[in-house]
């Protein structure tokens, strides 16, 4: 049985169409998935994220825990607030997930995870807490909605309690910060400017009631995708997994190599691969010609030469209402040059290769 | 509620077609299939002149979710395809049983008498 959020008969009444997501019913979208896309570009929209596990980390070393849990380095967050993206590697290098975690104070770190991953993540924190004496508490007790778009900040602060848009206002991007029992991160997963707005379950209905009061939309799940993947953001599951390394999904910028002398879960394979030779990348891809990319298509890889290097696979590709044309993200031989081929339903079309990240703050980059 | 006009037929596949005053075909997909497939992207069209059988796949339709084959309800030659849909091809979302229609067909076999009517057809949808 797959379980609904707090929001599940809002999702209804807002003309939800309602699928399985990682045991979740959630909305993929409210009538046309592209309308919300463009709404969030150009405007603001929400996103009812409550599936995502909050967990509170707690305890004297909790510091110390997370720069041994991580592959980023939470040493580097020297404000109360301020936010990190990082991989939570096993011992191979491979990827258990990639999350936020939110440096509240010494003894207090918040952490959000992926819902699918939501069994594991917590086995494995557990697991690696009890050594540092560090207090895992998963917080299924808040619901969390997504507020998007140029003007989400400005609607969201229209509609929060007085004392949470008074601490919300000032937030820098990458920053959150708690009030009372609520929390405002302004981070998301569009591309766009926007707060994450994590509150007790229970006044959830309300803020999504006032949002809507204000003109803000109901955007699923099918616009959250796309809008990510025009932000060149890696989805896990598909961009990434236990069997693929930082290193080979675009996520070496979130490796903090430096202090030489901190030891974290995964170092020693990540070392080692690079030694060896990284062997592939993650790409960007542009479709030249008509067509949709989708995930596990192969892609026929070459060097600047012309030189076939053999296959590579696209790992999630979509179209993108921004422009009007198909992108993906392929995980290719490190030598591939400026352009591939990729094979769609039988057919081999060119494709471009570029940086990973199609649209920035509303504009094609 | 998905909308079935009441003087089409219907196949399992979720394909439509009319018959003309001159008795060749239109067909496109209902209702249902476009919303199932949410925000149409791309449609491949075949040529015209190609000759085809029941259950061959005639066209592609893609939607930013997924690429999904449409199906020859009835075997017969492709006379004409709507090419507005290469330009626009959310006008099958918008009018998906006027100006979304796919092809025009001249029929070559009699598989027309085994489609669904409209009520059989939202029977299967009420399945």
């Amino acid at each position: 049985m797959s379980q609904q959020t707090v929001l599940f008969d809002k999702h209804r009444a807002s003309g939800g169409k309602m699928v399985d997501f990682a045991g979740w019913q959630m909305p993929v979208n409210y009538g046309s998935q592209i309308a919300e896309h463009q709404l969030v570009r150009h405007d603001a929209g929400m996103f009812d994220v409550s599936h995502m596990v909050i967990v509170d980390l707690s305890g004297d070393s909790v510091t110390g825990f997370l720069r041994y849990l991580l592959a980023n380095d939470v040493a580097r967050l020297k404000q109360p607030g301020k936010a990190l993206y990082s991989c939570m590697l096993n011992d191979a290098g491979g990827v258990i997930d990639d999350l936020i975690v939110y440096y509240m104070h010494n003894s207090w770190y918040r952490m959000v995870v992926n819902a699918a991953t939501r069994e594991k993540d917590l086995a494995w924190l557990t697991q690696q807490a009890a050594a540092f004496g560090v207090e895992v508490n998963e917080r299924a007790d808040l619901a969390m909605i997504a507020v998007q778009g140029p003007n989400a900040r400005e609607q969201a602060l229209s509609v929060l309690p007085p004392d949470v848009a008074a601490a919300a206002r000032p937030l820098a991007r990458f920053y959150g910060v708690d009030s009372g029992e609520w929390f405002v991160g302004r981070t998301g997963y569009t591309g766009e400017d926007g707060f994450e707005v994590m509150l007790p379950a229970g006044e959830a209905g309300i803020l999504w009631d006032k949002l809507l009061a204000a003109g803000v939309k109901p955007c699923g799940l099918g616009a959250r995708d796309t809008l990510r993947l025009e932000a060149g953001m890696n989805l896990y599951g598909s961009d990434m997994t236990e069997t693929t390394s930082p290193l080979i999904s675009g996520l070496g910028w979130t490796i903090s190599w430096q202090p030489e002398d901190r030891d974290f879960i995964g170092r020693r394979a990540l070392q080692a691969e690079q030694a060896a030779g990284v062997k592939q990348k993650l790409v960007g891809l542009a479709l030249e010609q008509r067509g949709v990319l989708r995930a596990h298509q192969s892609v026929l890889a070459k060097d600047n030469a012309g030189h076939p290097l053999g296959k590579g696979e696209v790992t999630s590709g979509t179209f993108s209402p921004t422009l009007k044309k198909s992108i993906a993200l392929a995980r290719v031989p490190a030598a591939t040059g400026e352009y591939c081929e990729v094979d769609i339903r039988g057919k081999l079309l060119p494709a471009r290769v570029v940086k990973p990240v199609f649209v920035r703050d509303g504009q094609a980059v | 509620m998905s909308e079935i006009p009441a003087e089409l037929k219907y196949s399992k596949s979720h394909e439509w077609v009319r018959v003309n005053d001159d008795n060749t075909l239109t067909l496109g997909i209902t209702d249902h299939a476009q919303a199932a497939l949410g925000d149409l992207v791309f449609v491949e069209l075949p040529e015209t002149g190609a000759e085809l059988m029941a259950d061959d796949a005639v066209c592609v339709v893609e939607s930013v979710k997924a690429a999904s084959d449409v199906y020859m309800p009835v075997s017969g030659e492709i006379i004409e395809v709507n090419e507005a849909l290469n330009d626009e091809p959310e006008i099958i979302n918008r009018s998906p049983y006027e100006d979304g229609w796919l092809v025009k067909v001249n029929p070559t076999g009699n598989e027309l008498d085994d489609l669904m009517d409209a009520e059989a057809y939202a029977a299967i949808l009420d399945e």
